[in-house]
Order: C-alpha cells, then sequence, then structure tokens
C-alpha cells in the first residue's frame, strides 16, 4: 500500500493508511527524499497513527528517513505512535533516538512552525 | 475459532500477513490491547528472520490451554542454514543480517515463554506463548 504524500505550505505530511510492508517502508523513503527536492520542503510529518505494529525494520527505516531528509535540508516527525505500539518497541529494545515525535499532526506541524520560525537548521536529529 | 493457522512465509508481505492473522487471534481471545500489540511485533520479527536468513518457512498460531488459562502458541520453522550458537544469537544486538539483532531477545521480552531449537543446516523452529492475562 502505497503512503500518499501530500503538500501542505512548505512542509510534507506522509499520512500513513493502513498495515506496510517492507517494501512500502522502503518506497516511502525514496518518495520523502525526492519530494523533498522537488517541493523544496522545509519539513516532514509521518503519521503512524494507524500502525498497530512497529517493529524493528518499520523503526529502523523511520529514522534513516528522517536522518536522510535532515541531510536534504530538512526537519521530521514522526507523530501519532500508539501508547500500545510505544509499549511493544520498548519492550522489544527499539528506540527512535534522534527521531522527534510529537503526540498528533497538530503538535507536529506546530513543531515544524517552531523550527522555522525561529531559524533553526539544527533539527535535534543525533547519529545513532 | 480455527484450531491451527499455517502462513506460509517466504516474502515481506507474508510477515504482514502473519502478524494480521496473529493479532486477529489475540483479539479473539481476549488479550489486553498491550499484549496484543506486544505478540504480533514478536511475530513480525521471528517472521522477518525466516526471510532473512531462511528465505521461507512458516509461522502456526494456535490457541493455548493450560487449565483454566488461555493464550496463544506460536510456532516458526524454516529449513534454513540454522543457527550455530543459539546462545549468542540470542544476546540483544547480535546480528548476522541487515536488522538491529533485536528480533530474537526482543521476540523473548515480548512474550511469556519462549523456546528455540536449531541445528546448523537443518533450520531452525522458535516456539513462543503468551498467556491472557
Amino acid at each position: 500500500m502505497q503512503v500518499p504524500i501530500l503538500k501542505q505550505r512548505h512542509y510534507l505530511i506522509a499520512s500513513i493508511q493502513g498495515a506496510l510492508t517492507d517494501a512500502d517502508l522502503l518506497r516511502l523513503c525514496d518518495d520523502l527524499l525526492e519530494q523533498v527536492g522537488k517541493f523544496r520542503s522545509q519539513g516532514v510529518v509521518i503519521d503512524v497513527t494507524v500502525l498497530d505494529v512497529m517493529d524493528s525494520f518499520a523503526t529502523r527505516t523511520l529514522r534513516s528517513i528522517s536522518q536522510m531528509l535532515k541531510l536534504r535540508g530538512a526537519g521530521t516527525v514522526i507523530v501519532g505512535i500508539q501508547p500500545d505500539v510505544a509499549f511493544a518497541m520498548i519492550q522489544l529494545g527499539l528506540r527512535l533516538e534522534g527521531a522527534v515525535t510529537a503526540l498528533d499532526l497538530e503538535e507536529g506541524i506546530a513543531f515544524l512552525d517552531k523550527g522555522k520560525k525561529e531559524g533553526q537548521r539544527t533539527w535535534p536529529v543525533s547519529s545513532t | 475459532m480455527a484450531s491451527e493457522q499455517h502462513i506460509a512465509i517466504a516474502s515481506d508481505a507474508d510477515i504482514v500477513v502473519a502478524r494480521q492473522a496473529t493479532r486477529a487471534l489475540t483479539v479473539e481471545l481476549g488479550f489486553s490491547s498491550s499484549d496484543q500489540a506486544g505478540v504480533a511485533t514478536a511475530v513480525s520479527e521471528i517472521a522477518r528472520n525466516i526471510v532473512e536468513y531462511a528465505q521461507s518457512g512458516e509461522i502456526v498460531i494456535r490457541v493455548a490451554l493450560n487449565g483454566g488459562h488461555r493464550g496463544i502458541v506460536v510456532v516458526a520453522r524454516d529449513t534454513g542454514p540454522g543457527i550455530d550458537d543459539v546462545e549468542i544469537a540470542m544476546g540483544d544486538g547480535y546480528t548476522t543480517g541487515r536488522g538491529l539483532g533485536l528480533g530474537l531477545p526482543g521476540a523473548r521480552r515480548l512474550m511469556d515463554e519462549f523456546d528455540i531449537v536449531s541445528k546448523v543446516g537443518k533450520g531452525t523452529t522458535v516456539t513462543m506463548k503468551k498467556w491472557v492475562r
């Protein structure tokens, strides 16, 4: 299932609609990298609200996406990780460290707006 | 409730099928929502191990009964290369593949019971259980 990517002002919003295979996640990565350049986007929100599982592959891919987009000059916020998913991720030993997370789409956009207003270009993405 | 479901695992799309079938059974059995997510995540990890290391295999899910307790049994079988040293493979961060090395130890943490039998050149069988609390 392809993830639709919407352009909203200076941002891209990738809104995951259902369960994703590994291939779908890799395609999301390619699509975002391409579109951030095409639309000169300054930030990306990835909405994972509908995901009921985030396993090691999904976590690693989202972390990589956020690091790659940073190299393209865009900040990334991952929003909507469900409480049960967060619980399972931590038990599995997964960390999204390096990637910015927010409660929902609204908070995610607010984070990007704040960074933009402050002229912030050093998105808090660590090297892990 | 189907007594036993066999899910053939040969591609990343099959991983999704396995975790969705698992999720459906855990819902039916009345697991808490966090345990539903936990069991589905554990199945996702061991299914991915099959695809990554053995190319193909199967996952069997069924209802477990123990006295008054109900739960789910997940068996993951492959006839892949097997694991040389299971103890090392069960350690956090150990991987010979592309992953984070969290699959087996992580799945063990997410489940109540976890057993792995592996023979080099013969394959690997992981059996795990989770009980409804």
